[in-house]
């Protein structure tokens, strides 16, 4: 029995240490926001935080992650509220097929933690999870807004 | 509430489940009882199978069955082309549809050998390792130019020759008279590169089988699921096509990649049908690389004939095409007709003639991919005025001033067969090149110079055939309380389709996004429907919408009339409400919807309810063009590259909503652009394996290779449908692959480097310099 946390709730999961956790969470714990995309850590689609640090889900056992909280795109919205970032990509109309946008924010939350105020070079360096429709423009933008908009809501 | 009509930008209705974790796709439905399956793939290029053994599989736990093509018998039909074409000696050309499962032999490294279905995903993989097949191989060949030569090794031993077929495009004799007394022939050979869609969402289906009422379910992700039905109800399985039904939820990108004839669609209802369990399958990204369909992969020898003027006289050129080993409709070969006559771009051409050559190799087969043709016939014209320009002396953007068509030549016939409607090319060109600002390059040139780089910029005036004739349908329910529900055939796979249509809805019934539910590829619930590609949606779906919406107005208006106690010639419909002209007595849509539901309400003879629908077939296609700007800087000491500056101008006609088309020109570019820079999927020359079969050789673009891009549009509507749309799904990938090239050869054409085939790697980039500075120091002419 493998414990966990997702998104704050715990979980107990009857799997194989080494089963990668983008199944265990899609699979097992039915959390469907992390998406499959090629399985080799090339991606991103996969993309959760782990204590707060991007990690591709699918390439990490379960084993691995004992003790350390797990956030999936799910776990974003506070009471209802959408997290900054989330806001951002909606005003700046990110998503295409949305399908990499999860592991798109999730990276981007991370990256505006220890970077509250990236440069273009920094998010290019930091966001390298793929989007194949193209939406690297609007992510870009979309990530200076929510800089500025968690920096307006701290001032 | 006021409702956001068409050409507002509004955002996204469909962005709020995207950012929450709640797009449902595919891969996220399961149903009870389950099975996975696997397919069992042949790692030979081309050989003969001697036999296959499953019989250990098969015993494993957890294994439901282990099925090959003896045991799909004939339960399965193939799939057909209709575009009979003939061979180089006359003969009926030669092509092979997939059958359901290999038998005798494989003819590309993926080609489907097996289907296994096990309780779990595991132990169907395991199982597949121990299916036994004996194989013999054969000599395979997996390059176009390879293919052609003599004494190649065959794609199919029944083909020697590995010509499928060919065909011509134009007027041949004309075009060789003007040739022979042409000033100036200028000749090149492009190559442009095999490459994925590579949707983030590999292909998936769910497939069940209701022994009740002996129907088929399939979830599945293809852009076209009414297609997907009737195919495999006609063409597979062989049974009314009420007896299969297909649904398509949120879909991660299709590109035109997800075409309807998907193999795996029928093994897993079949394997359903015979288990009485649902069957589903998710493609790996490995197993995408080896069997999906591919796009582009051609080879082109393209010759332009100039007068002493510059003028373009005549173009001719030879299309050779890879179609891989299996070309089971028109599918497979649709990138070498339709869309090719694009070749002579927007420049008038007397003449022109193009022979295509398709040719047969041991890879899998080809298909649309953003563009299907269009890209490729951009980049060979762009490319070769470009080297027109250089050969003859004439600056590029004059060669292409001299000879653009001109508003007043429109509707104008062109060499090739396209019928251009409208368009002002040459002040999409000016708009495009004075916002990159053209004529200050030199500067910027000589600056980056100082700083030890190589700077180019490059031009291109794509153009393309988009929403093509062929149906497309829309239905409008209402229910009493007056909202209502669109139910459409066109199917959204990133596109905004769902914002669009509503905004759609609200300029033609005042109805606000809130009023309507919209509903797209259950082919249960929508009652016709073709498919999204091509560029056609907005144009065909919009207006068969459209459509649907003045038969609603004309039935609400004789219900308004009568509750209004007026003459329905009097009767005007603005903003979602019925007014009787010059007064304030109205009454809205929503409670003439509630009436209409009232029998003893309404106007004798009038039939109760408000449900409508809307066909529409374009008679002709539209014609998006644009003009695209786009600057580089190479370092030579690495051959890294940077694109600093990129600018489009584009119309694409009527814009529904101008945030979802700059959208969709942000992508175009994307990949275009991917494929110039770095993109390819490569077969080894001498054995036509699959040298770059994950993330980890074929790669990919990302954030870092692209600067902002700049759009700008201009707007001249078209009048081939009732919006004015032209389509934008393509246009930014036809322009993209020629601007860019331009761009890197402008940058290295000061070292003698006028030839250079994509992908720009910066390992390609530093050979064909340093390649470049040894003939020069030789002292050999540049070529
Ligand atoms: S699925 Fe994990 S990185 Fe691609
Ligand atoms: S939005 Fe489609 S892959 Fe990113």
């Amino acid at each position: 029995m493998i414990k966990l946390t997702v998104n704050g709730r715990a979980h107990e999961a009857d799997v194989e240490g080494e089963m990668p956790l983008l199944w265990v969470l899609r699979d097992v714990l039915d959390i469907k926001g992390p998406k499959f995309g090629c399985g080799i850590a090339q991606c991103g689609a996969c993309t959760v935080l782990l204590d707060g640090a991007p990690v591709r889900s699918c390439s990490v056992p379960v084993a691995a992650i004992a003790g350390k909280k797990v956030t999936t795109v799910e776990g974003l919205e506070v009471n209802g509220h959408l997290h900054p970032v989330q806001q951002a990509w909606l005003d700046h109309e990110v998503p295409q097929c949305g399908y990499c946008q999860g592991g798109q924010m999730l990276t981007a939350v991370a990256l505006l933690r220890h970077n509250p105020k990236p440069s273009d070079a920094d998010i290019d360096a930091a966001m390298t999870n793929i989007c194949r429709c193209g939406t690297y423009a609007r992510i870009r933008t979309a990530v200076h807004a929510a800089a500025a908009s968690s920096q307006s809501k701290r001032a | 509430m006021s409702a956001a009509g068409i050409g507002q930008s509004v955002t996204r209705q469909e962005d709020a489940r995207f950012l929450s974790g709640r797009g449902r796709y595919v891969g996220d439905i399961n149903l009870p009882n389950q099975a996975r399956a696997i397919v069992l793939r042949s790692p030979h290029a081309h050989a003969l199978i001697r036999s296959i053994d499953t019989a250990v599989a098969s015993a494993m736990p957890g294994v439901l069955g282990v099925f090959t093509a003896s045991d799909l018998g004939t339960d399965l039909g193939t799939t057909a082309v209709a575009f009979k074409r003939t061979r180089p000696d006359g003969s009926p050309m030669f092509w092979r549809a997939y059958p359901g499962l290999a038998k005798e032999a494989v003819h590309h490294v993926g080609d489907p050998v097996a289907f296994v279905v096990a309780e779990s995903i595991d132990l169907a993989k395991d199982a597949a390792e121990q299916v036994q097949v004996d194989y013999a191989a054969l000599p395979a060949v997996g390059d176009i130019e390879l293919a052609l030569r003599p004494g190649a090794p065959a794609a199919w031993q029944d083909c020697p020759d590995n010509v499928s077929h060919v065909h011509e495009l134009g007027n041949r004799a004309a075009t060789d008279a003007a040739f022979a007394a042409a000033a100036h022939v200028v000749r090149r050979r492009y190559r442009v590169s095999r490459v994925h869609a590579q949707y983030m969402e590999p292909r998936c289906a769910l497939g069940s089988y209701d022994p009740i009422d002996g129907r088929f379910t399939l979830y599945c992700d293809a852009q076209q699921p009414h297609r997907v039905r009737d195919i495999l109800a006609r063409e597979v399985f062989r049974i009314p096509s009420g007896r299969i039904r297909v649904v398509g939820v949120d879909i991660g990108g299709g590109f035109g990649g997800k075409g309807p004839q998907v193999l795996e669609f029928r093994l897993l209802l079949w394997a359903a049908r015979k288990l009485g369990r649902p069957v589903k399958w998710v493609s790996e990204r490995s197993e995408s690389l080896l069997f999906d369909e591919h796009g582009r992969d051609n080879l082109h020898e393209a010759e332009i004939a100039l007068d002493a003027d510059g003028r373009f006289l005549a173009l001719r050129s030879h299309w050779v095409a890879n179609v891989g080993a299996y070309v089971s409709s028109d599918r497979n070969i649709q990138a070498t007709f339709q869309n090719t006559p694009g070749l002579v771009g927007v420049y008038d051409f007397p003449v022109g003639h193009v022979r295509f050559t398709c040719v047969l190799t041991n890879t899998p087969s080809l298909a649309p991919y953003r563009g299907a043709g269009r890209p490729e016939a951009s980049y060979v014209i762009e490319r070769l005025i470009d080297d027109a320009a250089l050969e003859t002396g004439i600056d590029r953007v004059e060669l292409r001033r001299r000879n653009i068509i001109g508003p007043e030549q429109l509707p104008k016939i062109t060499a090739l067969g396209y019928h251009y409607d409208c368009g002002e090319f040459e002040r999409c060109m000016d708009e495009a090149l004075g916002i990159a600002d053209w004529s200050g390059f030199e500067t910027r040139r000589q600056a980056a110079k100082a700083r030890g780089r190589l700077r180019g910029i490059g031009l291109s005036n794509p153009i393309e055939r988009a929403a093509a004739p062929g149906m497309e349908f829309a239905e409008l329910r209402f229910d009493a309380r007056g909202r209502v529900t669109a139910l459409m055939g066109s199917k959204n796979h990133g596109q905004g389709h769902e914002t669009a249509f509503k905004q759609v809805l609200a300029t033609h019934l005042g109805l606000a996004a809130a009023d309507i539910d919209y509903v797209d590829g259950d082919t249960d619930r929508v009652a016709f429907g073709v498919g999204t590609f091509g560029s056609r949606s907005a144009a065909t779906a919009g207006t068969a919408l459209v459509i649907a919406a003045g038969k609603i107005i004309e039935k609400a208006r004789r219900i308004a009339a009568h509750r209004l106690e007026a003459g329905e010639a009097d009767i005007q419909f603005a903003a979602g409400v019925f007014r009787i002209a010059g007064t304030d007595r109205s009454i809205t849509l929503k409670d003439v919807a509630a009436i209409a539901f009232l029998p003893e309400q309404l106007p004798a003879g009038t039939e109760p309810g408000l449900f409508e629908n809307g066909m529409f077939s374009p008679e002709d296609n539209t014609y998006p063009y644009g003009s695209h700007v786009c600057e580089v800087e190479i370092d030579p000491e690495t051959g890294a590259l940077e694109i600093v500056r990129y600018v489009v101008a584009d119309d694409v006609g009527t814009q529904i909503n101008p945030l979802l088309v700059k959208g969709q020109i942000h992508g175009g570019i994307g990949q275009g652009g991917g494929q110039v820079l770095k993109e390819r999927v490569l077969y080894d020359p001498d054995n036509a394996q699959l040298l770059t079969g994950s993330f980890m050789d074929y790669a990919m673009p990302r954030a870092d290779d692209f600067c902002a891009i700049e759009v700008s549009s201009i707007v001249v509507p078209t009048a081939r449908n009732p919006l004015g749309v032209k389509g934008a799904g393509e246009a930014g990938a036809v322009g993209a692959v020629p601007a860019l090239m331009n761009a890197i050869i402008d940058a290295l054409s000061p070292l003698g480097v006028q030839q250079f085939e994509m992908p720009a790697t910066p390992d390609r980039i530093w050979r064909a310099i340093n390649e470049a500075g040894w003939t020069r120091a030789q002292g050999a002419p540049v070529a």
